[in-house]
């Protein structure tokens, strides 16, 4: 099996799944519970907040856990619309941003969705423009899930903070894979999910910076600090800050690593499947992990069928693989045709893939595309154009 | 979303894939915007169709409803061939999931385009054949 779908989520790490397990076991106690058993529960949550906060520089009282990315996204979102009645977002973002942002549209709110030049980027002369005195939340993402490209944050929080606009980053894709620092950034909030780094699924965090007035989504229970209601999942919690700890500890050296293995894929497909282009940053800033690539003539859905059926495991935003019949909103924001966007695959890499992997990747890569070439009216077209 | 055993072996192992030089009649649908474009090629005597091929770019439902689409015409009289429905297409290769139920229409389209082309190169009238759509509409 080739797995090359870390962006869509990573095995969870041994280590991670012996750390919850007893919390799934003998310490089942109610964290909040007066008895003695539970206050051992109580100091694992107490232990977990203070690993994530202190992997993004943060301070304990302003980490709270979540169900994951779309949670914090929902919450970073939803909780700050007392505010005002304008949100600034991208048109980039993942569908855990953009599709609130579209639901608050049709109930009257005023949503801002900022162009991306061809490699992603927002630019910050879009953002001062779009800031107005009812902006309630600015939301842009730390790093595209499609196409890896990483924004220039703390350019950005420069104009918010000047304006006192709380600003939110989706970093989902980039916790654990690329150093992150909330006070360098100057966020007042950011969403991570525990399974984009080797923990398990259903478990997030939100950082909130201390003062930035977020209202509460969730209403109930006293738990996290009276802002997010609901019992604990425990064994989560613990798989997430163990897998943090982790991801924190090898940072520096699977981000030299992946990244060398990207950017070896890269070369090794741009250089040896002709018609070829590689979508998102050129330069460094892009995940160490991501590497997404159009193939001209050719439909992303068949190539990634032909590889699945090699057990290669890749993904598309592209038309049909995602059942929905648009291609990719994140290229065709990026101002990539349609016939490019239709043929664009991402291939994710994590610190499970080795060289080998892409060697092997290379073996089923080319034969596939060339047999799909071989199926391709488009590719009969250009062949006649470059004869006559 | 799943496609079935059957669809998988049209996508595979495609039927029919080459360009006909000698083509009574060819018809190309749909286009890159909606990412399934399917051009069919006929080749027809006596009214009947003796030979069929394609070339597809789309998705694996799009390569295996055109495969599918050239053998079920093989061998009809073009007023047969005009009665193949795209729920026909979808039914010998035991169903498509639900979102791709338009690259079936792509072929039922794919295969009357072509009818179109061989029966205005030929001056003819086609019962039942309606001229192909244009455009965007798919």
């Amino acid at each position: 099996m080739l797995y090359f779908d870390s962006a869509a989520t990573t095995p969870m790490r041994p280590q991670v799944l012996d750390a919850m397990l007893p919390y799934l076991r003998e310490n089942f106690y109610n964290p909040s519970a007066v008895y003695t058993p539970s206050r051992k529960i109580r100091a694992a949550i107490d232990d977990s907040r203070l690993v994530i906060a202190n992997a993004l520089n943060a301070k304990t009282e302003e980490i709270f856990f979540t169900s994951g990315g779309t949670e914090s996204d929902n919450w970073a979102i939803k909780g700050m619309l007392e505010r005002g009645r304008h949100v600034i977002t991208t048109q980039t973002e993942h569908h855990g941003i953009l599709y609130v942002c579209k639901n608050l549209e049709k109930k009257g709110f005023d949503i801002t969705y900022l162009p991306v030049d061809g490699e992603g980027f927002v630019r910050t002369e879009d953002l001062e423009a779009a800031v107005r005195e009812d902006t309630a939340l600015v939301t842009i993402m730390f790093a595209n899930n499609e196409v890896g490209t990483i924004q220039p944050i703390k350019k950005f929080t420069e104009i918010t903070a000047r304006k006192k606009i709380p600003f939110h980053t989706d970093a989902v894709q980039a916790v654990g894979h690329v150093p992150i620092d909330v006070e360098e950034l100057g966020v007042q909030m950011l969403s991570l999910s525990a399974h984009k780094f080797g923990g398990p699924k259903g478990v997030g965090a939100l950082y909130v910076k201390k003062g930035t007035p977020l209202f509460s989504i969730f209403q109930g229970g006293a738990q996290e600090r009276n802002r997010r209601a609901g019992t604990e999942n425990v064994a989560g919690i613990v798989g997430i800050a163990t897998a943090l700890q982790l991801a924190t500890d090898e940072l520096p050296m699977q981000f030299a690593r992946v990244t060398a293995m990207r950017d070896k894929l890269i070369h090794e497909i741009i250089s040896t499947i002709p018609h070829t282009v590689l979508n998102g940053a050129k330069g460094g800033n892009r995940l160490p992990g991501n590497v997404n690539i159009s193939f001209r003539f050719i439909e992303g859905e068949s190539l990634l069928l032909h590889l699945d059926m090699q057990g290669c495991c890749a993904s598309t935003g592209s038309a049909c693989s995602s059942g929905a019949l648009e291609p990719s909103h994140v290229l065709m924001a990026m101002g990539v045709g349609h016939e490019l966007a239709n043929g664009a695959i991402r291939f994710s890499l994590g610190p499970e893939n080795s060289d080998d992997d892409i060697a092997d990747l290379m073996k089923i890569l080319k034969p596939a595309v060339e047999q799909l070439r071989a199926l391709s009216p488009l590719y009969d077209d250009f062949l006649k154009k470059e004869i006559s | 979303m799943e496609y079935s055993e059957q669809v998988m072996d049209h996508f595979m192992n495609p039927r029919n894939v080459r360009e006909m030089e000698d083509a009574s009649g060819v018809g190309t649908v749909g286009n890159v915007k909606c990412g399934d474009i399917m051009r069919v090629y006929l080749k027809i005597q006596n009214d009947v169709v003796t030979d069929a091929s394609f070339k597809t770019f789309g998705c694996g439902a799009a390569v295996a409803t055109s495969s599918m689409a050239t053998e079920m015409v093989k061998g009809k009289t073009i007023a047969e061939v005009v009665k193949i429905t795209n729920a026909a297409v979808m039914d010998a290769l035991d169903g498509l999931p639900k979102v791709k139920a338009h690259c079936s229409v792509l072929a039922e389209e794919a295969v009357h385009a072509a009818l179109w082309d061989y029966a205005q190169k030929n001056g003819l009238t086609i019962e039942g054949l309606k001229p192909p759509k244009e455009g965007d509409e798919h």
